[in-house]
């Protein structure tokens, strides 16, 4: 294997102000994480913690085995979008590992609102049900939801992607051999009384779990019946009577335990489809990668050295080096496991998606994982370029990633806009994993080109009209356009709307992919059939 | 000289025979009970026997018995060893009988030092000094004041009949006598229904020094100097050394041929010794006369290079004894301890189980260790619990004492409580070095000797912090080698999460007492909170098991042996025993579910309170337990009845045993 080396001077100027810009990034981003984890406000946890009942990231490190790492999924779920703080849009979701298997765990807060659901959690709660699908990965669900959150019953209960879903997810999944457990830690009402009894083996915890299709509440409504929530639907029903849940727990720890144990009576082998090494790490630090990114967005940087610091030993064997060079496509191991690496370099030329087009195929064919180092402004534009028909080149490409079916994984580690978002396997082409650097920034055009767009549409008008415009108007038009693309670009905004799967700090990228890798071989691999390439 | 012979006792001075035997080409017939079918002593002899069950009153003390192996077996003589049958006239005279020789003194000088009363009247009337005192049946008030003032000031007034201190009083001058005698007969009156009372001379503070003595059966008699065994507890001696310190040459002369003319008194033969009291003023006193091996004989062994266990075999075998007085002279200092199995923190309460981990210091010309038990052995309930003799030498007192430090915190225990840590602070005091040493040593510095109830330091905290996260990181670098896929990150301990730091909560019990410390995941190792602050720590674990540990930036090197959930930390020869526990992954298994109900500690059922089936209340008591001298009631944790008994009174049960079967016909639960 060629080792990459870098040409890169860490004691440049350059590199340590690149440092520093994307330190004060990855500070700000720990920052909002480190609020987002607490949850609710402290006098809601106050109060969860005096019924006896641990926080929510508690029971997930209870849950899990010691030390283990958590690859925590849309942790900015919901960050500023509602009028109401709701951190990690009320509930946690993430791969972890339980008795040595990996797992999905779906933790409600009910520090937050309740636990209710808003939109954006019920849209969280599927993302980590469409990864536990597509990677075989056992789900755990720790209950302690008040249902569907009222106010915005319209956006989170009818719709096919909404509360109902969860549910189908859970029928189809026990059906696909794919396991489904409960621990009722809390309220479990309604709607959401169906996710220990949809689930394959369910927990309660006596005195805390209820679960009931109505509460007391409603029931002396409708038949005016008074009963207490323990009585209506406590760990003493649901275990002696009723059989809804298999499992009686005395306590929170003891529930994880319970859960834990169940998890190690599962009879799960992990196939590994993969010629795997032992792995070593990259020659340079990761968390140089900080000095590469070029605190200017503007500025290009040359990809080579951020797949240095990503891949064992720097190892990086090229495809068609020479040729279509805007794409960079080659073969490495991350932690072990082989994967072809497709990063751009620049700007999409024909020969660049037909390169890259043709290295995704290989992949396919031989099974080798996927990884997009997505930072591109998009296909190239211009006469020359269309009658050349990067159209048709464009598609091939885009064929290609969106019919792959090796597990695909994206990070976007500049621009991502337009077509090229596309081409490198974007939101809208299913990769197992999508994770975006602080830097990054996600739209259609850059900021700037839209207010051109805009502003030449409306000069054109207005020209038309007999209208003059001074150039301090057209100011005044562009700047809010791009204030407007530079908000909704950002990582936070995408984030928030699960545009991805979490933001990361770079230089945890060789972490995060080398556990997305790990995670989705407990799925055996699929085959690609490919569409129609356009000649 | 025998060719065979048969040690009828166990332990390590059973092991300690064999050892000379096996040097002299004498071959060994071991005997054991039930409890001692693996112990040391039955794999080191040449055959064993067993003789019954482990109470040694239906096993070791069974003298048909042991005479019947060794007639079955060959053996020509039998070594009693110390305790058991040692002292035993009717077991000499057996084996008399048997045609076997008793390696022992002849039977008329075990009978003799038998009863004391009767071997201080003969050690009077060979000019043995005794006590003064008055022991006569006259109790005429002014016949005793003028006893008393024969006697001499301060004295001690006893109760003939008594005991325990009841009936006893300290005069100090003459002025005081008549009041206090008058307190003493009321209280010997009330207290064993007789005011008969004997009057002695009080010693202050009596050191205990005895002579060893060794006599053949050609008329020679001689002495192997002193041993001072001052440092008792409960009349138990712990610590013994020889030569006494601040013995004098003439002292020392005296006192050896007043030891000599005591064994001549009753034409001795063989190893005996002669017990004293030293009083401050040098004056000595004749207190009794133990016919056999004594435990502390190493120390007399060390300063004289001589075998005693030899000298024993060849004087019962009708030789002369290999040396003569003048041919003895003392070299260096010796220190012998005793590690006993035993809390000193519970007044010295015999501790029973198992051995899982003992590691001795390493043997050598200074270093003599005779034990009988090895890793994996039983400490029970049946036998003395020492569990090995510590023995260092040196060329002089200061530098054995020394080596005593050193060798102790070296030796360690896991399994059972042992003094190792009490032997080491009676070492180190200063009194102690400055050999201020007499009967009343461990009384009057208790304050020092027991500190109080020691919790976990910080230290011993991190230690045992790092033991577990090596343990769980080792399970897992385990795990994953058998994983199909084994070089997963997943396989990663460092505790990673996305965008933040994560911690472990490590749960231990410490006596009473939890103690939590959080363990924050750091590059290379971890920061602990710790009750004292926060320390960063890494470590590894060496080959030999032993943590080697980075605390802080001092390189610490220690051990920690685990056993379930208990870790016991041992380090800078203290031992700290910490439960490691996982607060929820049992969850309150015995709140939710009636039923088990199980020994808290080994011990005897002496009780059964209920019939099986019978109905009973909450808190009714259901069964007794004795153990450690006291009894223990095991109560019905809710109503119900008892379905099942699983002993029957009388059978001993091991600590955690389940007890009985209990049916509940509640749920809630005795809190």
């Amino acid at each position: 294997m060629t080792t990459l080396k870098t040409a890169l001077n860490v004691n440049s100027k350059e590199f340590r102000a690149n440092v520093e810009s994307m330190a004060t990034q990855v500070a700000d981003l720990r920052e909002k994480a480190a609020e987002i984890r607490l949850g609710g406000d402290q006098r809601s946890r106050a109060k969860h913690l005096e019924r006896g009942k641990l926080l929510p990231r508690e029971r997930v490190r209870q849950l899990l085995d010691v030390g283990a790492p958590f690859l925590e999924l849309s942790q900015f779920a919901a960050y500023k979008v509602y009028g109401d703080d709701v951190p990690a849009a009320g509930i946690i979701t993430g791969i972890g590992r339980v008795n040595g298997q990996e797992c999905m765990i779906f933790a409600n807060d009910a520090t937050v609102k309740g636990g209710t659901y808003y939109p954006l959690t019920v849209k969280k709660h599927l993302r980590a049900q469409e990864i536990a699908e597509a990677c075989n990965l056992p789900c755990i669900y720790l209950v302690d939801s008040g249902g569907v959150f009222l106010p915005r019953q319209e956006e989170v209960f009818p719709d096919r992607d909404h509360f109902g879903r969860i549910f189908y997810n859970q029928a189809n999944m026990s059906g696909k051999g794919i396991p489904q457990i409960a621990a009722v830690m809390g309220s479990c009402t309604a709607g959401g009384a169906y996710m220990p009894a949809m689930s394959d083996e369910s927990i309660i915890v006596r005195r805390q779990g209820t679960i009931f299709l109505a509460g007391p509440p409603l029931v002396k409504a409708a038949i005016g019946e008074v009963v207490s929530a323990e009585d209506l639907g406590g760990a003493e029903v649901h275990c002696r009577t009723s059989g809804v849940t298999d499992h009686y727990a005395t306590n929170d720890g003891h529930a994880l335990s319970i859960a834990r144990r169940i998890v190690g009576n599962l009879n799960r082998v992990k196939q590994m489809p993969l010629a795997v090494r032992e792995p070593v790490e990259p020659l340079y630090d990761p968390s140089e990668i900080h000095g590469v990114i070029t605190s200017d967005t503007r500025k290009p940087y040359d990809v080579h050295e951020v797949i240095a610091r990503i891949v064992d030993g720097s190892e990086f064997d090229e495809f068609k080096q020479l040729y279509g060079t805007t794409l960079v496509c080659g073969f490495a191991h991350i932690w072990g496991y082989p994967v072809g690496i497709v990063a751009n370099n620049g700007i999409l030329f024909s020969e660049s998606a037909l390169k890259g087009a043709h290295f995704i195929e290989l992949c396919s064919q031989r099974g080798i994982p996927l990884i997009f180092l997505q930072n591109v402004t998009g296909f190239m534009v211009g006469s020359k370029y269309e009658a050349g028909g990067i159209a048709k080149d464009g598609a091939k490409m885009v064929t290609a990633v969106a019919c792959a079916k090796v597990p695909k994984f994206t990070v976007i580690t500049g621009g991502s806009y337009g077509a090229g978002n596309y081409g490198m396997c974007g939101r809208a082409f299913s990769p197992r994993f999508l994770w975006i650097w602080p830097n990054a920034r996600v739209s259609v055009m850059g900021g700037e080109q839209a207010a051109s767009v805009l502003a030449t549409v409306k000069r054109e008008g207005m020209e038309a009209r007999g209208e003059t415009w001074s150039p301090e108007e057209e100011e005044l038009f562009r700047k809010p356009v791009r204030d407007m693309y530079e908000h909704q670009g950002h990582p936070y905004y995408a984030s928030a709307r699960l545009w991805d799967d979490g933001i990361i700090d770079p230089a945890d990228t060789r972490m995060v992919l080398g556990l997305g890798i790990s995670a989705t071989m407990n799925a055996p691999a699929e085959k690609t059939k490919f569409g129609i390439f356009r000649m | 000289m025998f060719d065979k012979i048969l040690i009828a006792n166990r332990g390590e001075i059973a092991c300690r025979i064999i050892r000379t035997a096996k040097r002299l080409g004498i071959r060994t017939v071991a005997v054991y009970s039930d409890a001692d079918a693996a112990a040391l002593h039955v794999k080191l002899a040449d055959e064993a026997h067993n003789i019954g069950p482990a109470p040694a009153r239906e096993s070791y003390l069974i003298a048909e018995r042991i005479l019947d192996v060794a007639v079955r077996s060959g053996a020509q003589a039998v070594h009693p060893g110390y305790g058991f049958l040692s002292e035993n006239a009717a077991f000499a005279e057996a084996c008399a009988g048997a045609g076997i020789v008793f390696i022992g003194p002849p039977v008329g000088a075990i009978r003799a030092m038998g009863s004391k009363s009767a071997a201080k009247e003969i050690m009077g009337a060979a000019g043995v000094p005794l006590v003064p005192g008055y022991h006569g049946s006259a109790q005429g008030g002014e016949f005793l004041q003028s006893e008393a003032d024969r006697i001499g000031y301060p004295l001690l007034i006893k109760a003939s009949a008594g005991g325990g201190g009841k009936g006893m009083r300290v005069v100090t001058g003459s002025a005081d006598f008549a009041e206090a005698l008058a307190g003493a007969r009321r209280e010997a009156m009330s207290g064993f229904g007789d005011d008969h009372v004997l009057l002695e001379r009080y010693l202050a503070k009596p050191r205990h020094i005895e002579i060893q003595v060794f006599a053949d059966s050609h008329g020679n008699a001689l002495h192997l100097f002193e041993r001072d065994c001052s440092i008792q507890r409960r009349h138990q001696k712990v610590i013994e050394e020889a030569p006494a310190s601040g013995m004098t040459a003439s002292l020392r002369e005296q006192m050896g041929a007043a030891a000599v003319a005591a064994a001549r008194a009753i034409n001795y033969v063989g190893a005996g010794t002669v017990e004293f009291l030293l009083d401050e003023d040098g004056s000595f006193y004749f207190m009794e006369m133990n016919t056999r091996l004594q435990v502390e004989h190493p120390v007399t062994e060390m300063i004289t290079g001589l075998d005693l266990v030899e000298w024993q075999l060849l004087v019962a075998a009708g030789e002369p004894m290999p040396r003569q007085q003048k041919q003895l002279a003392i070299c260096g200092h010796a220190i012998e301890a005793r590690i006993y199995a035993e809390d000193p923190a519970r007044e010295f309460l015999p501790s029973i189980g198992k051995l899982r981990h003992l590691r001795t210091p390493a043997e050598n010309t200074h270093v003599r260790i005779d034990t009988g038990v090895h890793q994996g052995d039983e400490v029970s309930m049946h036998y003395d619990p020492m569990i090995a003799k510590l023995v260092v030498w040196d060329i002089d007192r200061s530098s054995a004492l020394r080596r005593l430090q050193q060798a102790l915190a070296e030796f360690q225990v896991v399994g059972v409580a042992t003094n190792t840590i009490f032997l080491g602070s009676i070492a180190a005091h200063p009194a102690f070095a400055a050999g201020e040493i007499d009967t009343g040593f461990i009384e009057r510095h208790r304050a020092a000797l027991f500190p109080e109830g020691a919790t976990a330091s910080d230290r011993t905290l991190a230690i045992a912090s790092l033991e577990v996260m090596l343990e769980l990181q080792a399970e897992a670098v385990k795990k994953a080698h058998s994983s199909p896929d084994s070089h997963s990150p997943w396989h990663q301990m460092s505790g990673w999460r996305l965008n933040f730091d994560n911690h472990h909560d490590i749960h231990f019990i410490d006596g009473e007492q939890p103690v939590t410390v959080v363990v924050h995941y750091r590059p290379g190792g971890y920061l602990l909170d710790l009750p004292g602050g926060s320390l960063f720590v890494r470590g590894e674990r060496h080959e030999s098991g032993d943590i080697l540990a980075d605390l802080g930036g001092m390189r610490v090197k220690a051990t920690v042996v685990r056993s379930g959930n208990i870790l016991t930390v041992l380090d800078q020869g203290k031992s700290h025993l910490l439960t490691w526990h996982d607060p929820g992954a049992a969850g309150d298994e015995d709140e939710a579910v009636a039923g088990r109900l199980t020994a808290p500690m080994p011990g005897k059922v002496v009780a059964i309170m209920v019939g099986i089936g019978a109905r009973v209340e909450r808190g009714a008591p259901l069964l007794i337990m004795e153990a450690m001298k006291m009894e223990h009631t095991i109560n019905a944790p809710c109503n119900g009845a008892v379905a099942e008994f699983h002993f029957e009174v009388g059978a001993v049960v091991n600590e955690g045993a389940e007890l009985l079967e209990f049916t509940a016909e509640c749920e809630q639960p005795l809190q």
